[in-house]
């Protein structure tokens, strides 16, 4: 009687298990995200579209559009190749983005081509570098200095 | 002079823990009492000198002496002397440093606690936790070295990450973090002395439960501080993302809080022993594991890993342990049999069983999802992250599951139940439980998840203060007196027991801050020249134009926002962005105005250059966060209290203490 429970209790933590299992198993296949640079996801063909990506690459140089009064953010971005994927946001760009800079974009790749982000991050190594000559805030942001000390 | 100083006690901390662990065991197994003793001594004598070390390192760092390697990397002579101290924490090297004196104290302490009334146990718990110290302090020799000589020495340093030194909150998060993840230790070194021992009856959990109990306190409160520190650092608005350094942090509290249940189990129906030292040793496999992760580098590229060696340490390390564990498993798994059984379904023991497997498929899906990229870029060579989507799809219902149990488990008695007192405790909680779904329908809710957490986040909360009334209650019947005399009479009866509603108490709070702040977040972004503003529920941000300051550290750029509630002047904010010497890079700091009900939460993203005419912000409300806070000490509290000792002869626990011990 005893022993007869103990496969039967046996036996349901085997199947919660292994339901449980598939479950996470398929859950993170659905949920992966792959890191890409803009070649590598325009070469997945029809897999490139609607699915979520982290874009990886450089801000072409005279692509940016910003219209800061509607927040909507155009800009294309290349990555090793000679492809660019034009990218689209309606947050605003962090305050470091500038053109020719290595930039992270998540979101996914739509039917029209644009590749359409959540979020717009700048790549940063976790070596921090010393602002260079003329860049340091102090000078740059000199006039908003109320209390000169 | 500093350095030779903190070299030595490095390499004498080593010394001696090897000697001790040695010793340890040949004392116990030779029964010479000589070599036990110096074992002990040993323990003592390390933890003596880590604290020289670890004061030797802050006085390095505030007089900076660069000449010392950490201080050169981690010094800057315009660094706050208060962010100074606490840059000990700030890098690897330093942060194992600070690791092996929380290591040294824990053994020095548990050794202190315990006398040597454990015998062969307590001997081999001891030699356990100088096994654990022989390691890190090999880190600390090797591939961790925060000692190493700098020449010639550099007349000032980078100063600390500027993450780390952008909030007071990095004072409170790792020293916390620390307490917790190593007092894991104690217990799994327990657990392993028991095993060597061959003690295999409760001896080892009575010995090792306020330890587990004051680590999982401080895991607790270390885990909502830095929740709590993204929340007011990181500018997004969040404070949980399924980083992998936060589930790093999370794993080992979901293993050691399904011990603190499932230890009760053992302690009153003599079941789950196995069970009970796997998880021990899991937890403790995971704090390390999370070091790992943490620390060397592994989480940002797999290539990092290759480049610095300490990964390679841990790696081992993990895998001696895992071994090594398992063996002594198997090895005592025929003495280890269970000699309790399961009398009903309707008992606190099924839903402390319930609530372990379900803890249990929570830690399993927070590694997998952690682990994955790292496995699938060693093999595949792909990058990937695994989406904070796939975290919530599995974890929230266990989540609310939980959030169900945890208003049950208190109702049920041991062994079975009585159908007719259970039905008598379910109808507050019931109707509560009711009351709040029917409310948030008609008032609009929707979210499946978010109603189902609501709910069961009222049952449950109705359910643990009503054992409080309802204990109250009875006690004041039958000795007389007010209520709030048999209201401290009950719980300090038994503050175990009341200790733990309280935490109860305080997890279903932050519950229902997590879902509230999830499920009913706005955000807003906008541009705006100065003087304009911009509306977000009941609240009006009015720009009033740009502010820079130099601070000695770092240079800030702000925004100076007025806040309206209801058209009513109640105050500034000042988001900014801060710039630090060394990182070309701002780092934003939002404002926050935290109220009861929402928190007004302003990001700085970018502002006009040239003349600071305008300022583009993110604008969010969020319902309910500051509960998380409030709900995270209390959870802390409730835990102390159940260990906190106190002067009073309770009959019971004292007598069932002794007679378990002869036996």
């Amino acid at each position: 009687m005893k022993s007869r429970k103990g496969i039967g209790l046996g036996v349901a933590l085997v199947l919660v298990l292994g339901a449980f299992g598939y479950m996470v198993y398929g859950g993170i296949g659905e949920n992966l995200v792959y890191f890409l640079e803009p070649p590598e996801l325009l070469a997945r063909g029809e897999a490139a579209y609607d699915t979520p990506v982290r874009l990886g690459g450089m801000v072409v140089p005279g692509s940016v559009v910003w219209d800061a009064e509607s927040i909507n953010l155009t800009f294309r971005m290349k990555g090793t190749g000679t492809e660019t994927i034009e990218v689209h946001s309606s947050k605003a760009p962090p305050q470091m983005f500038r053109e020719n800079m290595g930039v992270i974009v998540e979101g996914r790749l739509t039917r029209s081509g644009v590749f359409e982000a959540s979020n717009v991050m700048v790549k940063h190594s976790n070596e921090y570098s010393p602002p260079a000559p003329g860049e340091d805030p102090h000078t740059k942001y000199r006039t908003l200095v109320q209390d000169q000390t | 002079m500093l350095r030779l100083i903190g070299s030595f006690t490095v390499w004498a901390s080593l010394a001696l823990a090897v000697y001790g662990l040695i010793a340890g065991i040949v004392g116990v197994r030779t029964r010479n009492a000589a070599l036990s003793r110096s074992a002990r001594a040993a323990s003592y004598t390390i933890f003596g000198l880590m604290t020289v070390s670890n004061l030797a390192m802050i006085a390095a760092l505030v007089s900076h002496d660069f000449s010392v390697d950490y201080v050169a990397r981690v010094g800057s002579r315009s660094t706050p002397l208060f962010f100074t101290v606490i840059s000990l924490w700030s890098a690897l090297e330093g942060s194992i440093l600070f690791w092996g004196w929380v290591l040294a104290g824990y053994t020095a302490a548990a050794l202190y606690f315990t006398k040597d009334r454990l015998g062969p146990m307590g001997a081999y718990a001891n030699a356990t936790m100088l096994g654990i110290g022989a390691f890190f302090y090999l880190l600390l020799v090797r591939p961790a070295n925060p000692w190493g000589l700098v020449s010639p020495a550099p007349l000032d340093g980078p100063g600390p990450n500027p993450l780390l030194q952008n909030h007071p909150l990095m004072a409170v998060h790792p020293p916390f973090l620390y307490l917790g993840y190593v007092g894991m230790s104690v217990p799994f070194s327990f657990a392993i002395g028991a095993l060597l021992s061959g003690r295999l009856d409760d001896a080892w959990v009575r010995a090792s439960r306020k330890w587990t109990v004051f680590a999982w306190a401080m895991l607790s409160l270390a885990i909502m501080a830095g929740m709590w520190w993204s929340y007011e650092v990181l500018g997004w608005g969040g404070y949980w993302a399924w980083d992998p350094v936060e589930n790093a942090s999370f794993m080992p509290w979901l293993t050691a809080t399904a011990f603190l249940h499932s230890v009760m189990v053992q302690e009153r129906r003599d079941m789950l022993q196995v069970w009970n030292l796997s998880l021990v040793i899991s937890t403790f496999l995971l704090t390390i594991l999370g070091t790992f992760l943490t620390r060397s580098g592994v989480i940002s590229s797999v290539h990092a890993f290759t480049e610095g060696t300490i990964g390679l340490y841990f790696l081992s390390f993990i895998a001696f342990v895992l071994i090594f564990s398992l063996a002594l498993l198997a090895g005592r798994s025929s003495e280890l049999r269970k000699h309790g059984h399961l009398d009903s379904m309707l008992s606190r023991e099924t839903v402390f069983l319930v609530n372990n497997l379900l803890l249990t498929a929570f830690t399993f899906t927070v590694l997998l999802g952690t682990l994955f990229p790292l496995v699938a870029e060693a093999v595949r060579g792909v990058k990937v992250t695994v989406g904070a989507p796939f975290f919530n799809r599995m974890t929230v219902p266990i989540m609310v599951a939980l959030l169900f149990l945890m208003g049950v488990g208190p109702m049920l008695p041991w062994r079975v139940a009585n159908v007719e007192e259970l039905k008598r405790k379910l109808l507050v909680p019931t109707l509560a439980m009711i009351v709040t779904l029917g409310t948030a329908v008609v008032l609009g809710m929707r979210d499946f998840w978010g109603l189902l957490a609501f709910a069961f986040a009222a049952f449950a909360l109705s359910g643990n203060i009503q054992e409080y009334v309802r204990g109250t209650a009875a006690r004041r019947r039958a000795q007389g007196g007010g209520w709030l005399r048999a209201f401290g009479g009950l719980i300090n009866a038994n503050p175990r027991r009341y200790g733990g509603y309280f935490a109860h108490i305080g997890l279903i709070l932050a519950a229902i801050g997590i879902t509230a702040s999830t499920v009913f977040r706005v955000e807003r972004q906008a541009t705006l020249q100065v003087g304009e503003s911009v509306t977000i529920g009941e609240y009006t941000v009015r720009f009033d134009g740009m502010r820079g300051q130099q601070e000695p550290q770092r240079f800030v750029v702000g925004a100076n926002m007025t806040v309206f509630v209801d058209g009513r002047d109640v105050g500034t904010l000042f988001p900014r962005l801060n710039f630090y010497r060394m990182s070309a890079e701002p780092i934003a700091t939002p404002a926050v105005r935290t109220r009861p009900d929402n928190d007004l939460y302003l990001t700085l993203l970018a502002f006009n250059e040239q003349d600071g005419s305008t300022a583009t912000l993110s604008v969010i409300v969020e319902p309910l966060v500051g509960w998380i806070w409030v709900g995270g000490v209390m959870v802390t509290i409730g835990a102390l209290f159940g260990i906190w000792p106190r002067r009073r002869a309770p009959a019971p626990v004292v007598s069932r203490k002794r007679t378990a011990g002869v036996a």
